[in-house]
């Protein structure tokens, strides 16, 4: 019958199943850009994780000579107190991207919740929710870390919360506004026509459709929570010393910058490179995620020209 | 019969019928691609259009009207190019004319109606400044502008009193909207103009008026007009010719009276067919499937995959226009098919309204948005297996009445009960058998179902939230309510946006049956469909609402559509109750002078009394 005919046949083949959020990372690690952010992010990646298994010596170890040139022994020299500088380099990653990786899951699931529910419930919630936000927003990040850290003292876990919690607002802010276009549309009025309870509905049937949003923002804060820990260990704020991170080492040496330049140079490489990374290829994301949604230009044209009819 | 049509000679080319009136325009074989891959999307268009005539371009989304529309302003949208063809304007090729030159003529001598005046106005703008603004750019057109202003107002049936002149855009009705922007059209006297569904969105009253006075200008001033539409039935009261479009090629094209009287094209035949009438009550019949997109036309004639009289040769060539019945159409077929009567409409006979306690009774509802009121003391009764149609123009309420029945819209008084219990405000505080039983379909398939659920999912969990079923009686209760509305089971794993829209609503239908309701509202369920789409959806919900013995409210603003669904009418007029009762006496016999006028305007496909 001519029914099934033309409507099994498929009818435009995407590049990109715009549904499913793996092959939409996969497609944007395929693109150049991608290809350099995730290739610059996961070479940083591998150092901080790989790094304290392969570190020639331990990281608080005096074996040569304060900001000691490199040589043969200490690539990279020594740093103020003559402890190996690539040891410590070796080790001082991987607390960095641990806390930042909390802090961005912290900040965008707390954010999430909140600018969708009160996007979701207005209404009192609403504004409650959003009056909240704007508290929080109207204070700088960083003093915003600094202030809580200095009132309750440098515990990693506070770091790592205070991080997160001054990423939620802005969070909260984008999925708010994309969330009021979906709570208009018909397909969630007939979830609350089924029973569902708002919980759910949020969940089963916005949630989903966020997936582009939430992925950007959480690349986007995963890059600003690198910077603002590395920033506060420099200031002071992380693990205690002697412990190594890269943020602190930069602070650290920076008297001996003449002596041994790579003791500074390379921790501020690394974060660059991380930084770098993340968001070239957070940027990789949207271009895909945009491109999915609002489909190669040709394939929207000839949809406008069927839509031409208007109602 | 109209004089165009006795002097019509049957040799001459059907695209010019009076021959003594000059060509204003002309278009030969004029052909449009996509810029990057070259797929064409209209291809062969030749018309001709005389002064003081209108030409009506109808086809159904995605026909390439709108397209062909803007080619004769030698406008594109930006990733089409015109490939090939003329656009003879006076004599003049617009296609060949430099950017420049094509600015000075465009608004003088060739001027374009937009769809949707509410947006094709300046908001910032007087409505006055907008009108002579036209005339600023074309100071030599007419002679003194102020002047000119104020007649072209007059000419559209408005008077220009400096009060109407000095208002913005929103403090005008859209008919009053519509009617500015048909003088900016006509302010420069052009020869030409080209009007793009102009009244899609005006209600019948206004939409009458609005025509009338399209054509009497066209008439007074020797314009010639072509008139981009979808809807036949305004087409036929209006124009002098017709241009079937479809898949962007015209398949039958000649004067109207006899076009739409015996139609040749397969194509024409189906979408008249699609068309209700209020006058009887006929099963509609739609056309399957789904017009080709551009690169997918394949390489016969692109109607074949939904042709009853397709043969084998119909897929191989494209068929050249052949003269039949002083039409040029584009069928292989054209000589038999004409002599091959239409088929005749099966009539429908409507079971009377049922008796016994109603499924649902709406008893002095009264409902507002904030402040605003919209519906006042409205009552109404649905019997079981009856089907009501709530009928009323934009801002009648008719759309709030369903969301108040839904549980959609909480603001309202007075009471609905359901199955003999009063139904509770809100859906959040109806108990889930309740929720059950009363389903509703929205107007939009586009907007009513999630676009990262696949078909399957979206009818499942409809059957998660309400019943306990296994795994295994759930996907058998899918695939049966997925064949009651004619999908196959290839489409469990399709995501919305691969379907077209009839298939969208489809699937919205079957998630409302599937969890076997007993009252089903349908809110203007076909609004968003083509005609051929909508028949379809019109029979289907009817054959349903049959078999099932369904209570189902029918909301629309088409009066025609009734007639083909419903046992009983309500009409609406801003938030009351007009008038009720069996269908055939509210259609044949309005008593209410509101209904009469309603069903007076209803545009009409067998009306060609003043055409051209």
């Amino acid at each position: 019958m001519a029914v099934t005919a033309p409507a099994a046949a498929p009818r435009h083949a995407l590049p990109v199943r715009r549904h499913h959020w793996g092959s939409m990372l996969w497609a944007a690690a395929k693109t150049p850009r991608g290809m350099i952010g995730l290739g610059l992010a996961s070479f940083v990646a591998l150092v901080a994780i790989i790094g304290p298994f392969v570190a020639p010596d331990s990281p608080d170890a005096l074996v040569t000579l304060a900001f000691g040139k490199p040589s043969s022994q200490f690539l990279l020299g020594g740093d103020f107190l003559g402890r190996d500088v690539l040891s410590r380099v070796l080790n001082g990653g991987w607390v960095l991207l641990l806390m930042a990786v909390c802090a961005t899951a912290l900040g965008v699931i707390g954010g999430a919740a909140a600018g969708v529910s009160a996007a979701y419930l207005r209404g009192a919630s609403d504004g409650i929710i959003m009056r909240a936000v704007d508290v929080i927003l109207s204070f700088p990040q960083l003093v915003f870390a600094l202030l809580l850290l200095s009132l309750l003292g440098p515990k990693l876990w506070l770091i790592t919360l205070t991080v997160g919690v001054s990423h939620a607002p802005q969070v909260a802010r984008v999925l708010r506004s994309a969330t009021l276009d979906l709570s208009e549309r018909d397909f969630v009025k007939a979830a609350e026509l089924q029973g569902m309870r708002p919980a759910k509905v949020m969940w089963k049937e916005i949630v989903p459709n966020l997936v582009s949003p939430l992925t950007v923002e959480a690349g986007l804060r995963l890059t600003y929570s690198i910077v603002i820990m590395a920033g506060l260990a420099f200031l002071g704020f992380g693990q205690e010393p002697p412990a190594a991170t890269w943020g602190t080492m930069i602070n650290e040496n920076r008297d001996g910058l003449t002596l041994n330049p790579w003791a500074v140079i390379v921790p501020s490489l690394l974060i660059a490179v991380l930084t770098i990374g993340t968001n070239t290829f957070t940027d990789a994301f949207a271009r895909v995620a945009i491109g999915i949604d609002r489909r190669p230009q040709e394939a929207a044209l000839i949809d406008d020209l069927g839509q031409e009819t208007g109602q | 019969m109209s004089a165009p049509d006795s002097s019509w000679p049957d040799s001459a080319r059907p695209a010019s019928p009076v021959p003594a009136s000059p060509v204003r325009l002309k278009v030969t074989d004029l052909e449009i691609r996509l810029g990057q891959s070259g797929h064409d999307v209209v291809r062969d268009v030749c018309f001709t259009v005389a002064a003081g005539q209108v030409l009506g371009l109808v086809g159904e989304s995605g026909s390439g009207k709108t397209t062909v529309a803007l080619a004769l302003l030698g406008h594109t949208r930006r990733g089409l190019c015109i490939t090939a063809g003329q656009v003879l304007l006076d004599g003049t090729d617009l296609l060949a004319l430099s950017p420049r030159e094509l600015r000075a003529v465009r608004g003088a001598r060739v001027s374009y109606v937009p769809q949707d005046p509410s947006s094709a106005l300046n908001p910032a703008l007087r409505v006055g400044t907008q009108v002579a603004e036209v005339l600023r750019v074309h100071p030599q057109t007419v002679g003194d502008p102020s002047g000119r202003v104020a007649e072209v107002m007059r000419e559209v049936s408005l008077d220009p009193t400096p009060e109407l002149l000095r208002r913005y855009p929103h403090q005008l009705s859209g008919g009053q909207q519509q009617r500015i922007a048909l003088a900016m059209a006509f302010a420069c006297r052009p020869s030409v103009i080209v009007l793009d569904e102009p009244t899609t969105g005006l209600d019948v009253t206004t939409q009458r008026h609005v025509l009338e006075t399209v054509r009497g200008l066209c008439r007074s001033y020797g314009v010639a007009a072509v008139y981009v539409s979808h809807d036949l039935a305004v087409v036929s009261g209006m124009v002098s010719q017709v241009a079937v479009m479809y898949a962007g090629r015209i398949v039958e094209i000649g004067s109207t009276a006899p076009l739409f009287g015996e139609p040749v094209h397969p194509y024409t035949r189906g979408l008249i067919g699609a068309v209700p009438s209020p006058e009887h009550a006929e099963v509609l019949t739609g056309i399957e499937g789904q017009q080709p997109r551009p690169g997918r036309r394949g390489a016969g004639c692109s109607f074949v995959a939904r042709c009853d009289y397709a043969i084998a040769d119909c897929a191989k060539q494209v068929p050249e226009p052949v003269l039949v019945a002083g039409r040029s159409v584009r069928c292989l077929r054209a000589l038999e098919i004409q002599v091959t009567p239409s088929p005749r409409l099966p009539v429908l006979t409507q079971p009377p309204a049922m008796a016994g306690r109603a499924t649902l009774s709406v008893q002095g509802v009264t409902a507002s948005y904030g402040s605003t009121p919209v519906l006042s003391d409205v009552s109404l009764q649905v019997p079981p297996g009856t089907c009501v149609a709530v009928v009323g123009e934009s801002g009648s309420g008719k759309t709030t009445l369903a969301r108040c029945v839904a549980g959609l819209h909480r603001n309202w008084t007075g009471e609905i009960a359901f199955a003999g219990t009063p139904l509770a405000h809100a859906a959040r505080q109806r108990d889930k058998d309740v929720l059950r039983r009363v389903q509703y379909v929205f107007q939009n398939p586009y907007t009513s179902l999630n676009p990262r659920k696949t078909v399957g999912q979206i009818i499942d969990q409809q059957l998660t939230q309400f019943t306990g079923l296994s795994h295994r009686d759930r996907s058998e209760r899918v695939l049966g309510v997925l064949k009651d509305v004619s999908l196959g089971q290839d489409f469990l794993s399709s995501y919305p946006d691969q379907l077209s829209g009839g298939e969208r609503q489809r699937v919205a239908i079957a998630r409302a049956l599937v969890v076997q309701p007993e009252l089903l509202i349908c809110d203007e369920v076909t609004s968003a469909l083509d005609v051929s789409v909508q028949a379809i959806i019109v029979e289907l919900l009817r054959r349903i609402q049959q078999k099932q013995q369904l209570a189902m409210i029918f909301i629309t603003h088409n009066l025609a559509l009734v007639r083909s669904i419903a046992q009983t009418a309500v009409v609406l007029r801003q938030g009351q109750v007009a008038e009720s009762g069996p269908v055939e006496q509210i259609l044949e016999h309005p008593s209410d002078p509101y209904t009469q006028r309603l069903i007076r305007d209803v545009p009409r496909i067998s009306q060609p009394g003043s055409a051209g």
